[in-house]
């Protein structure tokens, strides 16, 4: 009994120890999660519910975020966006990151030809800006977020195995990999058990700004016309939507867009924290 | 001399890089899906005319063919034929540069000194609100979607205070200056934070060096310390910060051209990938990474020259 006491006071104390950022950070997160989990009871409103008779009305009480052109209610729609919004960022951010900690695992722990193939490519892919890349072989493949995710596992995971293999170098001689390797563990076995659980910080905070990234780069092929196919509610494509009626009716282009900034601040704060955290 | 010898030397290491660029952007096309030939002719044409084309193009020839024969027409600057325009790519680029030009080194202009007040304003008061607000708009800023900020802009510059032209490029130096300052605005509202949380960082390590603390233990004033010895060594990260905003304002460029109707490279991309121009995709993305490796290497080459410490 005093031990579970005791140990749930040292997770209260850990939490409140926490940096501001990452608390504040992983509220945003968690709130937008929630909503989008319970999008139909948060949402006042059918999203793709067609009402021409109150098209482009202007925030009210019974419309917080106005209409759009077809009278669809803004509100419910940028709720039930924050569904596809969010799944981009997990679908756009773990594969990557799956990779890219492999490759940079193996090949720092390694070395020798799979390394210098691996910084090869590395030097390769960061001569490109990443959003043409990523534009470019979208435009290539065809539209869809399908594409998108296949474009951003092809470009993202290199930074990711840049950081891990940066991190295991410097671990690989570290006195506890020796140690393990001396007591006969396999490489195998200290990769997995011993280099990987230590090198993991940088990525993980590097993560929640490509979180950042896979947003902005996503709503911005969804507002192109790339990315996430309409009627399919997506920020981007709202707000590309909302484009040509933005002087007669401003709210539908601004909510969508408040919503990515939020999302993408709940990320940036998190990583921020984070890296205070792990430092 | 010496110098020479390592600009030569860096020089060789880009050549592996510039061929994985070619080579990237040559299986960027054989990415497209369905047949390049029917692309070219149509929905509509016969099977003879395919086979022509094919032959013409040497799509029935292997592989590592195409890709000596794409090399071959890269080394003499021939970057494909565009379907829409039926012109040579390399003249559409060409054509289009100048908006693209003008608009990148507006945003350089606007972005540098504003960068430079606010991280030493940052770094300055290093912990007081100042530096908390700062380094608050730096980590939300950069979360700011660019073509959000683009229609909230020319919503309220352009139509609701008519103040700004919201499209177009205009004729004559005041007239791009005129129009491009929403499209130039709205990038730097976005890279501003990022490059101010970088060179933030850079001023508060260069604070925190041996040579500072020799500084201040001579007893010079915290003033002069700051301005005579952090700053003037905070300018190569500066250098640095210009080869890493590079990317990001190509990026940056291509939605903001979008949004505002700027005849610039971005614009001819979108719209190329639209009307499933490839070769000027293609032709467009081989450019944007020729363009960054020259500003890297450029940035490279000048912080050698300021700082004989640094090797390439």
């Amino acid at each position: 009994m005093s031990v579970l006491a005791q140990h749930g006071l040292s997770a209260r104390r850990a939490v409140s120890s926490w940096p501001g950022t990452l608390v504040l950070g992983l509220l945003i997160i968690g709130g937008w999660l929630l909503l989008a989990i319970f999008a139909p009871l948060a949402a006042p409103f059918d999203p793709n519910a067609v009402d021409i008779l109150h098209i482009l009305e202007a925030p009210s009480l019974t419309h917080w975020f106005g209409t759009d052109q077809a009278g669809r209610d803004v509100l419910s729609r940028t709720i039930f966006a924050a569904r596809v919004d969010l799944f981009m960022c997990v679908m756009g951010v773990v594969p990557p990151l799956l990779i890219g900690v492999t490759v940079g695992l193996v090949s720092g722990y390694l070395g020798g030809v799979a390394d210098a193939v691996l910084m090869r490519i590395y030097d390769v892919t960061v001569a490109f800006p990443f959003f043409v890349l990523v534009l470019a072989i979208v435009g290539v493949l065809g539209p869809g977020l399908g594409n998108f995710f296949i474009a951003l596992a092809l470009v993202g995971w290199v930074t990711y195995a840049r950081l891990m293999r940066a991190e295991v170098l410097v671990i690989k001689t570290s006195e506890y990999a020796l140690a393990a390797r001396s007591l006969g563990f396999g490489p195998l076995t200290i990769m997995l058990r011993h280099v990987l659980p230590n090198a993991l910080s940088p990525v993980l905070v590097y993560a929640m700004t490509d979180a950042v990234l896979v947003i902005l780069a996503g709503a911005s092929l969804g507002f192109l016309g790339m990315g996430a196919q309409p009627p399919l509610a997506e920020w981007g494509v709202m707000i590309a939507d909302g484009q040509s009626y933005v002087v007669r009716a401003w709210w539908i282009c601004f909510f969508p867009g408040l919503a990515a900034v939020t999302l993408g601040m709940g990320l940036a704060l998190t990583g921020d924290g984070l890296a205070r955290l792990l430092r | 001399m010496q110098t020479l010898s390592l600009l030569v030397n860096r020089l060789l290491q880009l050549l592996p890089v510039l061929l994985g660029i070619a080579i990237v952007t040559f299986l960027l096309l054989k990415l497209t899906p369905g047949d390049p030939a029917r692309l070219l002719v149509g929905d509509r044409a016969s099977e003879e005319t395919l086979a022509a084309v094919r032959q013409e193009y040497g799509l029935n020839r292997p592989w590592p063919v195409q890709l000596g024969t794409y090399f071959g027409k890269l080394a003499q600057g021939d970057l494909g034929e565009s379907i829409r325009f039926r012109k040579p790519v390399s003249g559409l680029i060409l054509q289009f540069l100048p908006p693209t030009i003008f608009l990148v080194l507006y945003v350089v202009s606007l972005t540098v000194p504003t960068t430079l007040l606010l991280a030493i304003a940052a770094a300055r008061n290093h912990g007081g609100w100042a530096d908390q607000a700062i380094r608050v708009f730096g980590v939300c800023g950069f979360t700011l979607p660019v073509f959000w900020v683009a229609i909230m802009l020319s919503r309220l510059f352009g139509v609701e205070l008519g103040w700004f032209p919201v499209s177009g490029y205009g004729t004559g130096f005041l007239e791009h200056l005129h129009h491009l300052f929403l499209p130039a605005l709205t990038t730097s509202i976005w890279l501003v934070p990022v490059m101010v949380q970088s060179l933030r960082a850079a001023l508060l390590e260069k604070s925190e060096a041996d040579f500072v603390t020799a500084a201040r233990s001579k007893g010079l004033p915290e003033r002069g310390v700051f301005w005579r010895h952090i700053l003037p060594n905070a300018l190569l990260p500066t250098l640095h910060l210009l080869g890493v905003m590079v990317a990001y304002l190509i990026g940056g460029t291509i939605i903001v051209e979008a949004v505002y109707a700027v005849p610039g490279l971005g614009r001819l991309m979108v719209s190329s990938i639209l009307s499933r121009d490839y070769s000027v995709v293609q032709g467009l993305t081989l450019f944007f990474a020729l363009a960054t490796v020259l500003v890297t290497l450029l940035v490279d080459i000048a912080t050698t020259l300021i700082d004989p410490r640094v090797r390439l």
